[in-house]
């Protein structure tokens, strides 16, 4: 039995690809993401193919998700920004249910790999400039003009305001990514000292009862933070979004 | 799970021995001369860098951007053609329904409010008109009452004109015929106490001279 809090963030090939000295191999991370859309697909797919207008239990989880990431988004961007529902949706559930999956043990957590949540929140920035270019030219970039700030302090205010642009997609990746990587480290750790005291005999077995307390703890914790994460990922993405369509409204 | 542990084992020192070895071995571990990191390579078959926490692996970079891309685009896809549609329109349907609902209710309560009305108004019109009819039979009663009384009281006072001419009649008949039989009594009073018989003039005369 491995000790090592480090190895679940191992990613072992599945099945190798190389293609022109680039490494593409199926990896367990990949298998887990393949595994994310299609646990996230066939529940979502599944539990509306009734179409009841009376929602069984499971319907109505996919239309509390449904309605919860829509009212966020229209909370947040408007109505204007409602056509970005279906890329913010896929966000909130991929990011969600990996989450989760990487809660079962013995399963690779995809979103504790640092270029995964990088990867998405780039997509994220991405579709944020490429919408706001592309809608609003030149103009979008009164993103990084406050209204009602005197002309002398806007010297110091647009480089701050352009900074905290551009370190978006560093935050949103890296919140995502730390909680999950140390969550999951945390939870390993105090496993592993249950697992450690327990081995010493009948005083060590009573001494695990403390770890193993905080191990049951933490892993509440860690299914609120599973879902937490996956929540601010969704509202950050949402405001962002807000600045691609409404560039000078804040 | 055997192997894991070897490689677990090996795994500090190995961190512990890159501060030192530096970077020559962390690009060809398969080179190292520590014998459990040979082990454990030899063991798993994958010569992967042993110093690099594994989510700053770079090796893996691409791999996990690739099947990102496409595990990604592909949910998205199903999401945006297939599930999401279905879903904003399991809840549209919904949404739709309700309110026709809440329409015909309404509608259904404006009907029962105009039905109430008119009952209302019809009862109305029938009280007043029950109020028109009594009236009238009441005003046509009366006036039938009255022309009867009338009828009658010109009956009765014709009826006492008539009785009160008869008296008078019977009254000058008898006054007249007072003095005929006072005549007459007289006359036979004369004759009885008197014996003879006295000319009737005179005891008219005598008669008219008492009578005044």
């Amino acid at each position: 039995m491995s000790n090592d809090p480090i190895h679940q963030f191992h990613i072992t090939k599945w099945i190798p690809i190389d293609l022109g000295g680039i490494d593409l191999s199926f990896t367990n991370s990949s298998a887990f993401m393949v595994a994310t859309v299609g646990v996230a697909s066939a529940f979502l797919y599944l539990t509306s193919s009734n179409r009841g207008l009376i929602p069984t239990r499971l319907q109505s989880i996919s239309e509390m998700a449904y309605e919860f990431v829509a009212s966020t988004l229209r909370e947040s961007a408007g109505n204007a920004g409602m056509k970005f529902f279906p890329f913010v949706f896929s966000l909130f559930m991929f990011v969600l249910v990996a989450n989760m999956l990487g809660m079962f043990p013995y399963f690779f957590t995809v979103t504790s790999q640092i270029i995964v949540t990088f990867a998405l929140a780039l997509l994220v920035i991405g579709t944020v400039l490429a919408y706001g270019f592309a809608k609003h030219g030149f103009k979008f970039l009164g993103v990084f003009i406050p209204s009602g700030v005197p002309a002398p302090l806007l010297l110091l205010v647009v480089p701050i305001e352009i900074i905290s642009f551009l370190s978006r997609p560093i935050s949103l990746s890296v919140r995502l990514f730390a909680n999950m990587l140390a969550g999951h480290i945390t939870l390993k750790v105090f496993a592993g000292f249950v697992a450690s005291l327990s081995a010493l005999g009948a005083l060590g077995i009573g001494g695990a009862v403390l770890p193993l307390a905080m191990t049951v703890a933490l892993t509440g914790l860690e299914f609120l933070v599973a879902f937490l994460q996956a929540y601010v990922f969704t509202v950050l993405t949402c405001m962002y979004l807000n600045d691609a369509v409404h560039p000078g409204g804040h | 799970m055997f192997v894991s542990s070897a490689h677990a084992a090996s795994t500090t020192e190995t961190i512990a021995q890159t501060d030192t070895h530096g970077a020559a071995e962390t690009a060809a571990p398969g080179a190292t001369p520590d014998a459990h990191a040979t082990d454990t390579h030899t063991e798993t078959g994958v010569p992967h860098q042993q110093g690099v926490f594994p989510p700053f692996d770079s090796s893996h970079f691409a791999s996990q951007i690739l099947w990102l891309a496409v595990t990604f685009a592909a949910f998205y896809l199903f999401l945006s053609r297939v599930v999401l549609p279905r879903i904003g329109g399991i809840i549209e349907t919904r949404r739709d329904r309700i309110a026709t609902d809440l329409d015909q209710a309404a509608r259904m309560k404006q009907d029962s409010d105009d039905a109430f009305a008119a009952y209302e108004q019809e009862l109305a019109d029938a009280k007043k008109k029950a109020g028109g009819i009594a009236q009238t039979a009441r005003d046509e009663a009366k006036a039938k009452a009255d022309a009867e009384q009338a009828d009658i009281s010109a009956a009765l006072e014709k009826k006492l004109s008539d009785a009160e001419a008869s008296i008078a009649a019977i009254k000058d008949k008898a006054m007249k015929e007072v003095g005929t039989i006072a005549e007459d009594t007289a006359s036979e009073i004369v004759k009885k106490i008197l014996g003879g018989s006295i000319d009737k003039a005179s005891i008219s005369a005598a008669v008219k001279a008492v009578r005044g």
